[in-house]
């Protein structure tokens, strides 16, 4: 179907001095506690993001202004073991709900010890986000990329 | 992880926002940065290696943007993402109290 050729995986490890259950509930539950809130999509400043804890769930911000943003689904519910999540985001930074334009992201918790997790990331299917119409024309046109890294300056700028 | 080293350096994101607002030269970057010319040279080179840029000569002066293929500085992007997002995780994750019952909402 697809010609875009594929890219490789983003991947990311890091171990917590803390049980599975733990780490795996602040990753889910608090994901709005951690989540750097410069990294949203909504017109509104985040207030936090939110990933329901079921299958099928949603993963969506929430803006100061009580406005939603979706970013993805929750495909696999696991706890306190794995997480799966699509990643659904254009151009234009907006949700795009065709699953054939979700990347994925899969997240392992492994207890190396009672008080000790590894947490495994892994970023995977990016070329089906350049699959998709809006990004293609926004990196062919200039305008949803530009867009999404001025995005990404204001929010650095706002940083420092 | 290339765009993770790429991009974690501060200057280079600063020039790489700015190669995304326009194309620029050496000179014109070197302006609205603190840095001096062959420092900002420096950098390009390294962005330019990793494929986040490309130049092009127009005349006598070589002129600098973002590779419009996109596809490279698109993972450069959610990699810094990533890497800013885990490091906040690990931080809040260990920080967290290990009562079980701990229900915030």
């Amino acid at each position: 179907m697809t010609s875009t050729p594929t890219i490789p995986p983003l991947t990311g490890t890091l171990t917590i001095d803390a049980p599975a259950e733990q780490v795996f509930r602040t990753f889910t539950d608090a994901f709005g506690s951690w989540w750097p809130a410069e990294y949203h999509i909504g017109q509104a400043d985040m207030a936090t993001a939110i990933l329901e804890p079921r299958q099928g769930g949603r993963w969506y911000e929430q803006g100061t202004d009580g406005s939603e943003c979706d970013w993805g689904r929750v495909l696999a519910w696991e706890p306190p073991h794995r997480l799966v999540v699509t990643w659904q985001i254009n151009g234009q930074w907006q949700y795009d709900p065709d699953p054939a334009h979700a990347s994925e992201i899969e997240v392992h918790f492994t207890a190396d010890g009672p008080d000790q997790t590894t947490v495994t990331l892994e970023h995977r299917h990016l070329e089906r986000l350049v699959d998709g119409q809006a990004l293609r024309d926004g990196i062919t046109g200039g305008g949803g990329w530009t867009s999404l890294l001025e995005l990404l300056a204001k929010a650095t700028t706002n940083q420092t | 992880m290339d765009g993770l080293g790429l991009l974690g350096d501060p200057t280079r994101r600063a020039i790489f926002e700015l190669l995304a607002r326009r194309p620029s030269t050496v000179g014109e970057l070197a302006q609205q940065l603190p840095i001096t010319r062959s420092a900002v040279s420096q950098h390009l080179r390294v962005l330019k290696d990793g494929g986040l840029v490309v130049s092009q000569a127009e005349g006598t002066r070589r002129i600098y943007r973002l590779n419009p293929d996109g596809v490279t500085a698109l993972r450069a992007y959610l990699d810094r993402v990533w890497a800013e997002a885990l490091t906040a995780f690990g931080k809040t994750a260990q920080a967290a109290p290990t009562d079980p019952e701990q229900e915030d909402q």
